[in-house]
């Protein structure tokens, strides 16, 4: 509704103008503010960080602490640095998006055209679960990981993260399928298409955009989340928040707050560059996830 | 037995009957409309005849074999929808071939019959782009092709000429009719657009609230409506509908309308009803029955003039219509175009009395 | 005709139909009865496992002898989780009236006609991307009182300021605020711009016709009309303020003392450090009623309004 500026006016507008202007400008460095004093703390060495100014660029700029934190930094009793715990992100991520989206993709087309009686109560269940505090099944699911021998394992990590991310790839999928024209399926149906076939050549080609927005929102959220990794791991097999907060809670020796950047900038670093690649679907899938309907 | 049969058909939706002891005939090469305003059923029973939608009870058969229970795609037809239903992921070409693709066709077999097709509907040059990238006629008609490369035994139209602009659709309306008239294809056709229904149908079905209200030819339909509904629904504009009461004078039978003594002679579809005297009826005649003296039919048998103030004149170009009020009562009327006429005036109509057809107030059905 | 049924091959004469046939009916539920089953066990059966174990008198591990409230008596005993819902009330009510300020006002600015709009949103909405372990390990050296902020500004030769709040147990709380609030507002902001967007200009034009001056228009057309996005946003924002744990834990770890407990980092720390699974079961179920509070309304209305 930008129109409220579109109407002829008067002098005063330049001012306000340039008032706006300068409003968003600031806001904006106080939202860089931490991005940059973390990066830029990342690339000092120790002695200028303690005697000098965060807000300065650094005078000599070096790469070593993020060399240090990716291959030398003591997380717990290993000094092996963060790439593991990277991989074990990245082991763990992979097949959990998959594997979520593949299901949210079925479920959304089973609950939008192929209806059966209960199908609300069915998705307003799935939902629900979506909001649940996760403080409300840890300790069940810790001991039936513990039964089936999946306690600290990225195995273990990738099932909790599938089970609880199914509610909303189902979500997302649900609704976009709902705006689906169901005279296609319709017309598949009498072309001589059956259940999977509809699914893998009418809705599943034509998903892209979903399919992006889910695979986006979620491995930003299973990349990110800390409370299963903490919970369900431990040592060796943690996932990179996990040992980020390790490495930088612990207090063993002397502090290193560049080592500690650079170990976050890596934690933040897949989150960030799917964000700057695809930032439109990223908030897309925020918003579906927020205002459903 | 006709060719396409459809038997004490009910469908009810939670309470609520949405199609109530349905009974249709069709030969083959018939053209069917379905026509009534929007929530009749129409598109009901079309989903029920395809399969899309499970039946209360009844029976459908096609060519003698009963189809309730077969799967939309055993059942021999093909479906053109309101919206066309491309898959939009698909080429045109694909898109008509998927059928067959679906069917196992092989892909010699199916590259020639789509070649054929898109031949007949003349849209070879568009076989290799989007549905996207069409305009809303030409889709249209990649969607006819997707049906007719089936060659079914039955072809059904969902309201498919909705969705274009006025001079498309009278375009697209003949198409089809040429298209009917080439194949002898068996078509049942939806719509609530009664002018659809009149030129297209051999055969015409009317609907009101999951009820059949009268099956006829489009002439039957339009000369003698079997009800109030019937012949309000079809016509435009609409028939005009005068109250009135049987009277006899001296031994002759008349009508008279509305409060004045406007006295009309009885109308010749109901010249041997013997109706009581001071019988209330609806008299029913259509616009083009009531027009200006030089417009009269020297065949006509029996008339009346009757003065009348006009309220409204709305030209069309070929001719002009005429709002008239007649004791409180308006009307309209279909004059000559160069007749000078303008509102506030007092102009004589010439009512063919012919063409008037009489109701029963009461249970709202046409006097036989 | 808003959904098709599936073709009616379960509810009318099944004598008729093959093995197959029958087979192909079900598949849908097929399809979808895993995930479905997955639901109900992991997530209510969980659930109810939860509440059964918060009437036991479980500790290290559990054990299934239900000894009633006793584990809620002691829950509202602790000073601990008093502490937590304190917390929890001074950082959800600043949490969400600064998200939604300060989100509303960015948006009402961003949608100046904005030439650099393009640069500007992602910048206000990337800390969303970040973890919250990340924001919290980048405040905690931002807000840093030995080497942060506060040393900054005496080398900007401010020599009397001070901000130690991250070590000051009466303040810490309102560290947890600031860097969630950085990290959730731009969110907010875009919420509030898709609203905006949102409203027909014709209106706007309307009023402006009728002489209503920028703020009216604001004040009187506009924010109303936003309602919606208002719900929304509290009601995600609430949602998040009752689940947030990384955060605290990154930035404060719960400290000092105990000053930033959360219902989150206490359920935590009674359950898996300081073996009281009873007790950290009650709290669990505590907040899970809290959540229920809030969603379950909104959802039964957001589906409603769905259907007509």
């Amino acid at each position: 509704m930008s129109a409220a500026t579109e109407t002829v006016s008067g002098g005063s507008a330049r001012t306000a103008r340039i008032v706006i202007y300068a409003l968003l400008l600031v806001l904006a460095a106080v939202y860089l503010l931490p991005l940059y004093v973390m990066l830029t703390t990342s690339l000092k060495p120790l002695d200028e960080i303690r005697a000098g100014d965060m807000l300065a660029l650094p005078r000599q700029p070096s790469l070593a602490s993020w060399y240090k934190a990716w291959g030398e930094a003591c997380i717990g009793v290993t000094c092996e640095g963060i790439k593991g715990y990277f991989w074990n992100s990245i082991k763990m991520v992979v097949p959990a998006v998959a594997i979520s989206t593949i299901l949210g993709a079925l479920n959304g087309y089973v609950l939008t055209k192929w209806r059966f009686p209960g199908h609300k109560l069915v998705f307003g269940l799935m939902l629900f679960a979506c909001f649940i505090p996760f403080q409300a099944v840890l300790i069940p699911m810790a001991r039936v990981l513990g039964i089936f021998g999946l306690a600290n394992s990225t195995a273990g990590l990738i099932f909790v993260h599938v089970v609880y991310g199914l509610g909303f790839t189902t979500l997302f999928f649900r609704n976009y399928y709902e705006a689906f024209p169901d005279e296609l399926v319709k017309a598949a149906m009498i072309d001589g298409a059956g259940f999977f076939k509809i699914f893998w050549r009418i809705l599943l080609p034509n998903s892209g955009p979903i399919i992006v927005v889910t695979v986006i929102y979620q491995f930003t959220n299973i990349w990110n989340d800390f409370l299963f990794g903490v919970s369900f791991s431990s040592g060796g097999a943690s996932p990179m928040t996990v040992a980020l907060n390790n490495l930088v809670s612990s207090s063993t020796g002397v502090k290193e707050y560049n080592v500690d950047m650079a170990a976050a900038v890596f934690a933040a670093l897949p989150t960030l560059l799917v964000y700057i690649v695809a930032g439109r679907y990223f908030v897309r899938g925020l918003m579906a996830g927020a205002v459903k309907g | 037995m006709s060719f396409l049969q459809v038997k004490n058909l009910y469908k009810k939706i939670g309470s609520n009957d949405v199609l109530k002891d349905i009974n249709i005939e069709l030969e083959k090469g018939g053209f069917l409309v379905l026509v009534g305003p929007s929530g009749c059923g129409k598109s009901t029973l079309l989903n029920a005849i395809a399969g899309l939608m499970p039946l209360t009870s009844g029976e459908i058969s096609i060519d003698g074999q009963v189809i309730n229970d077969l799967h939309p795609s055993k059942r021999d037809i093909a479906m053109v929808f309101q919206s066309y239903a491309l898959y939009p992921n698909m080429t045109v070409e694909e898109n008509i071939g998927f059928a067959l693709e679906m069917r196992g066709v092989e892909k010699a077999a199916r590259a020639a019959a789509i070649r054929n097709v898109a031949k007949t509907l003349q849209i070879e040059h568009l076989l290799d782009r989007r549905p996207s990238q069409l305009s809303g006629g030409q889709r249209q008609r990649v969607a006819m092709g997707r049906a007719l490369v089936r060659q079914p035994r039955v072809f059904l139209f969902d309201e498919p000429l909705s969705n274009l602009d006025a001079k498309l659709r009278v375009e697209m309306r003949a198409e089809i009719k040429r298209l009917h008239h080439k194949t002898h294809a068996t078509i049942i056709y939806v719509t609530h657009d009664q002018i659809e229904a009149m030129t297209l149908a051999t055969k015409i079905v009317v609907l009101k609230e999951g009820v059949i209200q009268q099956v006829g030819t489009p002439a039957e339909i339009y000369n003698r409506p079997a009800n109030l509904f019937v012949a309000d629904f079809m016509g435009s504009p609409a028939m005009n509908m005068f109250k009135g009461s049987v009277v006899t004078t001296n031994g002759v039978r008349e009508i008279e309308i509305l409060d004045n003594n406007t006295r009309v002679a009885m109308p010749s579809s109901v010249a041997d009803q013997d109706l009581p005297d001071g019988k209330e009826i609806i008299l029913g005649l259509r616009p083009e029955g009531i027009t200006d003296e030089g417009l009269v039919d020297p065949t006509v048998v029996s008339m009346a003039k009757i003065e009348a103030d006009v309220t409204l004149v709305e030209p069309t170009g070929s001719d002009t219509f005429v709002i008239a009020k007649l004791d409180g009562t308006n009307f309209v009327g279909r004059v000559r175009a160069d007749v000078s006429i303008a509102p506030d005036q007092r102009f004589t109509f010439v009512f063919n009395l012919d063409k008037a057809v009489l109701f029963d107030p009461s249970s709202g059905l046409r006097l036989v | 005709m808003t959904t098709i049924e599936p073709v009616p091959i379960v509810e009318q004469r099944q004598h008729r139909r093959s093995f197959v046939d029958r087979l192909g009916s079900m598949l849908p539920k097929i399809v979808l009865a895993p995930s479905f089953a997955i639901t109900l066990i992991f997530v209510y059966g969980f659930i109810l496992w939860t509440v059964y174990l918060s009437f036991t008198r479980s500790r290290i591990l559990p054990v299934y002898e239900l000894v009633g409230f006793d584990a809620y008596y002691r829950l509202w005993s602790q000073p601990n989780w008093y502490m937590a819902i304190k917390n929890l009330a001074i950082f959800g009510v600043l949490y969400i009236g600064l998200c939604i300020a300060i989100g509303l006002c960015i948006a009402i600015l961003m949608d100046q006609r904005i030439r650099a709009e393009g640069i500007l949103r992602p910048i206000f909405l990337y800390p969303m991307a970040l973890s919250f372990v990340v924001t919290g390990t980048a405040w905690k050296w931002f807000l840093n009182p030995g080497l942060g902020l506060e040393k900054t500004m005496h080398n900007l030769g401010w020599e009397s300021f001070k901000f130690d709040w991250l070590v000051n147990t009466d303040m810490a709380i309102y560290t947890v605020v600031i860097a969630g609030v950085w990290q959730a507002s731009g969110f907010v902001m875009a919420m509030f711009l898709a609203g905006l967007r949102g409203i027909d200009g014709e209106i706007i034009k309307a009023a402006q016709i009728d002489g209503a001056p920028t703020i009216a228009i604001y004040r009187r057309i506009i924010i109303p009309l936003l309602r919606p996005v208002f719900l929304s946003a509290i009601i995600v924002l609430a949602h998040m303020a009752i689940k947030s744990y990384d955060l605290v834990i990154a930035l404060t770890g719960g400290g000092p003392g105990n000053a930033t407990e959360l219902p989150s980092t206490f359920m935590y720390s009674y359950t898996f450090t300081r073996s009281q699974m009873a007790v950290g079961s009650a709290s669990a179920v505590m907040m899970l009623m809290g959540i229920t509070a809030i969603i379950v309304p909104y959802l039964y209305s957001e589906l409603r309004e769905k259907r007509s």
